[in-house]
């Protein structure tokens, strides 16, 4: 007994290589189970090529095709038969939807342990990346590699060009800076250059993080490389001044050009309104972003300030004469002191929680904006395809009147070639719709997930300074009391 | 205006005798009218109960009535109320209306309440300080009976004294230059009294110190302002924000709106209160060390008076020309230096007092502030907690 159906292409294996212009059918997000698994009740024997088909990994040992789970297939190997039912496989392709490939979600990486490596302007900084996970794409439960920055960047430059064009929203890398990276460099060991490493760290985790996170991306090979192997390939064009840099820059200038040039005619509004939402957003979290760092600044002003006057308050208890009095104010001073500590761990909470994250939402806009753009550049090639075709088609026309029997072949084999890239344009670009679709709707529940945790971890620290306060001032107020 | 609550700063024994508030004020354009209203039984007043409309300058000229009258050399007079200055609060509110085609209507509605609610403490302040002053006087024993404080009191016209004009102005300057360069000569004379040695050396620490502290506790509230203003900012662009969202995020961005509002209210109740018992406290003692410096000052220049009296007395003697005239000098100097000593002992005794009182009721008070708020931000960010994380 075999599936009834003789395509294998309606269980194609996701074709991923390093080279590709990424997958060519997306089939963890289709919409329709239905299309291609109508056929799929009949009974599959174990020996049918067709399974083979169905259990194998395709060219890449890292991504898994529609399959049941594996307690589905597995035990199977004392049954002769493996019966797939519809309904066991709509519940496993819900479950596969939630559940990012068999396994829930379960992973956790931490970026630890910054190390500086070598010495001057060759060094840098050396970052311990764990994973920790039950998931079954990975070999080991728990596994620690060493990194460097230009890795994490060199990792971001391959996903972004496997997919940012074909409509996944994949999450920017952290800014590099040369001037933080400089002071490390040179060996100064202060505080700012100690908030920069840390600032970095924190960064570098929460950018692998949501990578991870993104169910396309993590069956990726090369973040798997990445997490996974003790050694990785230096990734020489993310230097900033190299000559890749500054191809990568020019090409974006040009990018920008092209933008403006292409009138798309929107015939559907969700894309027209999502756009304009986003134009938006990027605004408003721009400002907000803003205006938080100026927070920040604020509240580290006023923690010098307390202290500050912590200490007269002190010096002011000293001089005065009448004991109790002199007590009590220097008792003010110390809950003055203590206060100005609570300040301080305030703006770094308000620092981590919210600037980072707000300044990383500006950065994913920019992606989510990118990808916008790359559906109208595939617009724009379908229909600059469509409009050579018609050119073409013009041409052959004339021909037709001519005696030159190999022009006219020629034309006619050139319309059919355009007439396959006409097709593929389309299908590209409902394709590229369709993600978008997808990775917007996952956009917005992440990002209202994010705020709501950083909300409820902001809130926790609030809670935390206010009852703090109320003993500081519970303390203080019988040496008030007992002045007479 | 409602009327202000009583001066917060000092504590004072009021009697039936005399009472003095400030029940009403007015704000015009670049000038505050006070309503001063006095009930009072002394006979000397023609009716127990009256009120008249005073100005900022008449209360300068009554406090510096009392200053220039020998009699009082011997007193604490109790330090002028500041200038009112709204200068600061116009200027931010008149930048708002400049500014308001560059903002959304709620925005601009939220600043203008915020700036409102700033320009009307100020003039709570303001009016806080002049009562206070008024208070003083009519609880000093002898202050109380002078005659241009009833006047003030009374009198319901205007009392034409006009702000001091430019050479006025110059003459204070060079007085007080000349009074400063005496008062280190004169600082440096040792006093035989423990006493008063001992009060010169405490004054003159103290005020330093408090000059200090005031300073620092403004610096403070000045961060904490600011702070508040920030997140004040934060809110109105996330007010912005959750209008054109989707209904999804409408639910967290409106939690998301009043948290933040509840923060902005957690950072500026500190600073206001802080403000209040703290910076206003430190700013009022330090105007008072300054008085009870002052009258330091005036004995210590009547005991130089009183020594080279006798140095002239002597060398009058000894050449026995002018005897009586220096016999009267020195008699008089003795007598106006005793007389000083006196009154500034019993001064600086309740000067030490109402310090005492004062910072006990403003320390806790403060305190007790705080932890009011503490715990009600608490509450507040207790429960909104429990919303979040019961959402799912």
């Amino acid at each position: 007994m075999c599936l009834s159906s003789s395509e294998p292409a309606s269980l194609p294996a996701e074709d991923i290589s390093t080279n590709s212009n990424g997958p060519k059918q997306d089939l963890l997000f289709d919409e329709d189970p239905e299309d291609l698994f109508a056929e799929a009740t009949e009974e599959v024997s174990l020996d049918s090529p067709e399974r083979d088909l169905l259990l194998s990994d395709g060219p890449s040992p890292a991504i898994t095709p529609i399959t049941p789970p594996t307690s589905v297939i597995t035990p199977c190997i004392g049954h002769s038969l493996l019966r797939i039912k519809f309904e066991q496989f709509q519940t496993c392709f819900l479950q596969i939807e939630e559940e990012e490939g068999g396994d829930l979600f379960d992973m956790n990486i931490s970026v630890s342990d910054p190390e500086k490596v070598g010495d001057g302007m060759n060094a840098y900084m050396a970052y311990k990346v764990t994973t920790k996970t039950s998931m079954s794409v990975f070999k080991r439960t728990e596994f620690s590699v060493k990194r460097r920055f230009s890795d994490f960047l060199g990792l971001h430059s391959k996903l972004a060009s496997k997919y940012l064009h074909v409509g996944y929203i994949v999450p920017p890398a952290p800014e590099k800076s040369i001037v933080g990276m400089t002071k490390v460099k040179v060996g100064k060991e202060d505080q700012s250059s100690n908030e920069f490493v840390e600032k970095r760290r924190s960064a570098l985790e929460r950018y692998l993080m949501r990578t991870v996170k993104h169910p396309v991306l993590l069956k990726d090979p090369d973040v798997l490389q990445f997490l996974e192997s003790s050694d990785l390939p230096r990734a020489v064009s993310t230097q900033a001044l190299s000559s890749a840099g500054l191809l990568r820059m020019v090409n974006k200038a040009a990018d920008a050009v092209n933008k403006m040039t292409i009138k798309m005619n929107e015939s559907d509004a969700w894309f027209e309104e999502k756009q304009q939402h986003f134009e938006n957003l990027d605004v408003q979290l721009r400002k907000l972003h803003a205006s938080v760092e100026s927070l920040v600044c604020h509240r580290k002003e006023l923690s010098v300030n307390t202290a500050q006057f912590a200490k007269s308050a002190a010096m002011l208890g000293n001089s005065e004469d009448h004991t109790a009095l002199s007590r009590a104010l220097s008792q003010l001073a110390e809950v003055e002191e203590k206060i100005d500590q609570l300040h301080q761990d305030q703006a770094n909470a308000d620092f981590y929680l919210f600037s980072e994250l707000l300044g990383d939402y500006v950065r994913l806009i920019t992606a989510v904006k990118g990808v916008f753009d790359h559906r109208m550049k595939t617009w724009q090639k379908w229909q600059d395809s469509q409009m050579l075709l018609q050119k073409k088609r013009e041409a052959e026309a004339k021909l037709q009147f001519t005696n030159k029997p190999d022009k006219l072949q020629q034309a006619k084999d050139e319309i059919k070639e355009l007439e396959g890239k006409v097709q593929q344009g389309e299908r590209d670009f409902e394709q590229i719709s369709k993600t978008i679709r997808k990775e917007v709707s996952r956009f917005e529940k992440d990002r209202v997930k994010d705020f709501k945790t950083i909300i409820i971890k902001y809130l926790e620290s609030l809670v935390q300074t206010q009852q703090q306060l109320i003993k500081y001032w519970e303390a203080f107020l019988p040496e008030a009391k007992a002045i007479s | 205006l409602a009327s202000p609550p009583r001066a917060v700063n000092v504590d004072l024994q009021t009697d039936a005798t005399l009472q003095v508030d400030i029940s009403d004020a007015l704000s015009e354009r670049d000038k505050v009218k006070f309503t001063v209203h006095t009930k009072s039984t002394l006979p000397n007043f023609k009716q127990n109960e009256f009120s008249v409309v005073r100005q900022h300058e008449e209360f300068i000229w009554l406090h510096d009535s009392f200053v220039e009258n020998e009699d009082y050399a011997g007193y604490i007079i109790p330090p002028a109320p500041p200038r009112p200055d709204f200068d600061a609060s116009r200027e931010k509110l008149q930048k708002l209306g400049e500014g308001e085609g560059s903002m959304t209507k709620e925005e601009f509605t939220k600043m203008k309440q915020e700036l409102e609610a700033e320009y009307l403490a100020i003039f709570k302040k303001t009016v806080a300080m002049h009562e206070v002053f008024l208070c003083r006087v009519a609880a000093h024993p002898v202050l109380r009976k002078d005659l241009n404080f009833h006047v003030f009191l009374e009198y319901n016209q205007d009392l034409s004294v006009r702000g001091k004009n430019k050479k006025e102005k110059l003459e204070d300057f060079f007085k007080n230059v000349v009074k400063s360069a005496d008062g280190v000569l004169v600082a440096g004379v040792k006093d035989v009294d423990d006493f008063f040695e001992h009060e010169k050396t405490f004054l003159l620490e103290y005020h330093n110190r408090v000059k200090d502290a005031s300073a620092k506790s403004d610096k403070m509230i000045r961060s904490h302002k600011s702070a508040a203003d920030d997140i004040n900012r934060i809110a109105s662009s996330l007010y912005t924000l959750g209008t054109q969202d989707s209904t999804d995020l409408c639910k967290y961005e409106s939690l998301l709106k009043l948290l933040t509002f509840l923060c902005f209210k957690i950072e500026a109740r500190v600073a206001a209160d802080e403000d209040l018992k703290l910076a206003d406290l430190l700013k009022y003692y330090l105007r008072e060390s300054q008085a009870a410096k002052d009258l330091l000052y005036r004995r210590s220049r009547a005991l130089v008076d009183y020594e080279n009296a006798n140095k002239a007395l002597d060398k009058a003697r000894a050449k026995n020309r002018d005897v009586l005239q220096a016999e009267t000098s020195q008699q008089l100097c003795c007598h106006k230096f005793e007389k000083i000593s006196e009154s500034a002992k019993q001064e600086l005794i309740d000067f030490k007092t109402r310090r005492v009182a004062a910072f006990r009721k403003n320390l806790v008070e403060l305190a007790e502030l705080e932890l009011k708020h503490a715990k009600g931000n608490l509450q507040l960010l207790q429960s909104c907690l429990g919303v979040l994380k019961g959402n799912t």
